[in-house]
């Protein structure tokens, strides 16, 4: 029987096993609404802007190990998603984006609605595609969840013009579809393998850095199993965090530029450093000279062999999925009944110790006058047990968060590290939700962040989202006010929000639980409640400190070990 | 340092911005960049030549490869390899100056391929650095035009690029 493409569009999604999609109807995407309309697998979750919808499935695709899926009209439909693909593609996340276009024969016409989409999002996507047959749109589909999927993840759009979804053709899915010019890799070069572990096996001072690659990789057990037979300190990226339990005491937090003390001063002064799913990013590694000071060897396993020696030199490069390359070392090291040198290790321990002591770990000053915004993350991780999936927006917020919450397990912690992008906490938190119900979901955000997509509380209205919002209300864009205050003069410039809205009123506006917290005594409470009332989504506006700034801190530009402490110590 | 880059891509549409997209987004140079369907017209034969220091021509490789229409890459430059570019150039040649241009361009192997009363043009296929150097024997100010394809490139021997 011949189907429409807007119905193969949709019988590939049911084929690939998509739940939920979350999109925006449009003229160009009116076929394939229709198709929607007409079945009951795929239920569409209606945003309020596009580029929440991206979000939602990022947040989805975060999550679980699933590919996200949105739908998109033409021209300010995809537009308006392109902050969320761009989004998606810094951290390599799974996504289908499927936007519609202007009919083929109106394309280059300036018709109405019409951008070239596959231009716009070249640079932001790992593939696209605009087809121009309808008898392409299922092996295209399967082409892009198979790329969004294998190798580096990362989203994949197909630009589907309006006349080409009501063309009719056979349907016919493939099982699975060859792409001749990609091969993505799978173990590692055993060669590599062995110098690798070799390596670690002479270290002196060794250190694990783990990125976001682990999580993606789904390789999360195999580093933790690594890393505790060595016996080696571990760090989690921001993008990483949960990969390696934060509980555990081989862990010494994260690094960079709001790094613990210890974690900073291991990666500088390490002689082998073994990189997993990293990337020696510029927030990691502010100044890679100032970092090549010290000399050390650097093993780097990535499945992307760009993201090798791109910003530091490597050592021993190893390509391919972390997982399998981790379990190879695995095997590698278990058959080679070797251990690193014990009392080198002790020696190193001692030196990580002392760091952990001068460092004096994350702390702050307690106020019971003022509510202090780590203080609200503290509780949460009690109240929580631990155990929420946590997204978050961007700012000094988010590395509270990430700081203060501590991770044990992956896919629990949910943040835009790449690209940084304010806004996406809330519609994120929607898509984990969805694909985990009755998790406990907490999206910390701050009144800046919340407003950049704050129509998504009406979205978790209609489709019943217990989110709990916890907002570090400060009245500053907090991030932009720390840096003003610490490299330009204490000139706020534009950093103070003012006429802020009402949120308790905004919350019940929107139809959900609003709470305004102004006193520390009442910020257990709060939570407590909030998270109590399973059904319901609260809005949470936690009234902090304005003046509560990041630390530790690694000024941009500057080296691992020239971090600023807390200056309240 | 001076690299010139093969690569076989999908002949599909866009496989050109994207390659070209690349090396404008992370701020890449291109000095030439040629390209056109090989004897199977689903695969394209792209030269680039570029330059950069070692670890920037690494990454230009490392990030062609990951374009997902690219399906091999080879830097000519790490071995043996030829480069020849076509050029067109058409001269302003009256009097004198015709036998004169005749001469030098005997001398550089060209072929003359349209005269009129005032002007001559000429075709030259050699190394880049020849038709510089061809450029300069002949002075800017009696060149008309000058139209060049940009290098293409092949590996020496059993040097071979295919899939």
């Amino acid at each position: 029987m011949e189907l429409t493409g807007a119905e193969i569009a949709i019988r590939c999604l049911q084929e690939e096993g998509v739940e939920y999609i979350f999109g925006y109807p449009g003229g160009a995407v009116l076929h394939i609404y229709d198709a929607l309309f007409q079945q009951e697998k795929v239920k569409h979750i209606l945003v309020r802007h596009e580029q929440a919808a991206i979000h939602a499935a990022d947040g989805y695709a975060r999550s679980s190990e699933k590919v996200g899926v949105a739908l998109v009209t033409s021209g300010p439909g995809i537009t308006n998603a392109v902050t969320g693909i761009a989004t998606a593609y810094m951290d390599s996340i799974p996504m289908v984006v499927i936007s519609g276009q202007v009919p083929s024969y109106a394309i280059g016409e300036d018709a109405f609605q019409e951008v070239d989409a596959v231009g716009i999002t070249r640079p932001c996507v790992k593939h696209n595609f605009l087809v121009k047959d309808v008898k392409d749109i299922a092996t295209t589909i399967k082409k892009a969840f198979y790329l969004a999927k294998s190798g580096r993840p990362g989203p994949v759009l197909v630009d589907i013009p309006k006349d080409i979804s009501n063309q009719k053709t056979e349907f016919l899915y493939p099982d699975s579809v060859n792409i001749r010019s990609y091969n993505p890799v799978g173990k590692g070069d055993i060669a590599q393998v062995k110098q690798a572990v070799q390596l670690l096996l002479g270290a002196k001072r060794p250190m694990v850095y783990s990125g976001g690659g682990v999580v993606l990789s789904g390789a999360s057990t195999q580093l933790t199993e690594l890393v505790r037979l060595l016996g080696f300190p571990c760090t989690n990226t921001l993008m990483g965090l949960g990969a390696y339990p934060a509980g555990d005491k081989q862990f010494v937090g994260m690094p960079g530029m709001h790094g613990t003390y210890e974690a900073c001063m291991a990666m500088q002064h390490c002689d082998v450093l073994l990189a997993v799913g990293a990337r020696f990013d510029d927030r990691v590694v502010g100044n890679v000279e100032h970092f090549a000071q010290v000399p050390r060897k650097i093993i780097h396993i990535d499945i992307d062999p760009s993201s090798i020696a791109k910003r530091v030199k490597v050592d021993v490069p190893v390509v391919g999925d972390l997982k399998l390359v981790l379990e190879q070392m695995l095997d590698v090291l278990r058959s080679s009944k070797q251990m690193p040198d014990a009392s080198n290790l002790a020696t190193w321990w001692k030196q990580v110790d002392e760091w952990r002591v001068k460092g004096g770990g994350l702390r702050y000053k307690n106020s019971t006058e003022i509510i202090k915004p780590q203080f609200v993350i503290e509780k949460l991780y009690e109240i929580t047990g631990g155990d929420a999936f946590v997204t978050s927006d961007v700012g000094q917020h988010q590395m509270w968060a990430a700081q203060y919450y501590k991770f044990n397990k992956p896919r629990r912690w949910i943040n835009s590290g790449g690209l940084g992008t304010m806004g996406f906490g809330l519609p994120a938190a929607m898509g984990v939700q969805l694909i985990n119900p009755g998790a406990t979901v907490a999206c910390v955000t701050g009144e800046g962040s919340i407003q950049m997509n704050i129509q998504e509380l009406s979205t978790c209205k209609q489709f019943h989202l217990p989110i709990k919002v916890v907002s570090l209300n400060n009245r500053y864009l907090g991030m932009v006010r720390q840096w003003q205050e610490f490299f330009h003069g204490n000139r706020y410039a534009e950093s103070y929000m003012d006429a802020l809205p009402d949120f308790v009123k905004l919350a019940e506006a929107y139809g959900h639980v609003g709470m305004r917290i102004d006193k520390p005594s009442d910020v257990e409470p709060a939570l407590k409640e909030a998270f109590a009332r399973k059904k319901d989504l609260v809005f949470m506006d936690f009234q902090t400190d304005p003046t509560e700034n990041v630390f530790p801190m690694v000024p941009g530009g500057k080296g691992l070990s020239e971090v600023i402490l807390s200056e309240d110590l | 340092m001076r690299h010139i880059i093969s690569l076989l891509m999908e002949n599909e549409a866009g496989a050109l911005s994207r390659v070209a997209g690349l090396f404008s987004a992370r701020g890449y140079n291109i000095e030439s960049l040629a390209v056109a369907p090989t004897e199977d017209p689903t695969l394209s034969r792209m030269t680039i030549v570029t330059s950069g220091s070692d670890a920037v021509i690494e990454q230009i490789n490392k990030q062609l490869n990951k374009l997902i229409d690219v399906a091999a890459v080879m830097d000519l430059s790490e071995g043996e390899h030829l480069e020849r570019e076509l050029m067109l150039v058409k001269v302003r040649a009256e009097g004198k100056a015709r036998e004169e241009l005749k001469r030098k361009m005997a001398v550089f192997n060209g072929r003359l391929i349209d005269e009129s009363d005032r002007t001559c043009t000429v075709e030259l296929t050699d190394t880049c650095a020849k038709l510089d150097e061809f450029l300069q024997v002949i002075g800017r100010d009696l060149i008309l035009e000058t139209v060049r394809t940009g290098a293409s490139g092949i590996g020496r021997g059993e040097r071979i690029l295919k899939l």
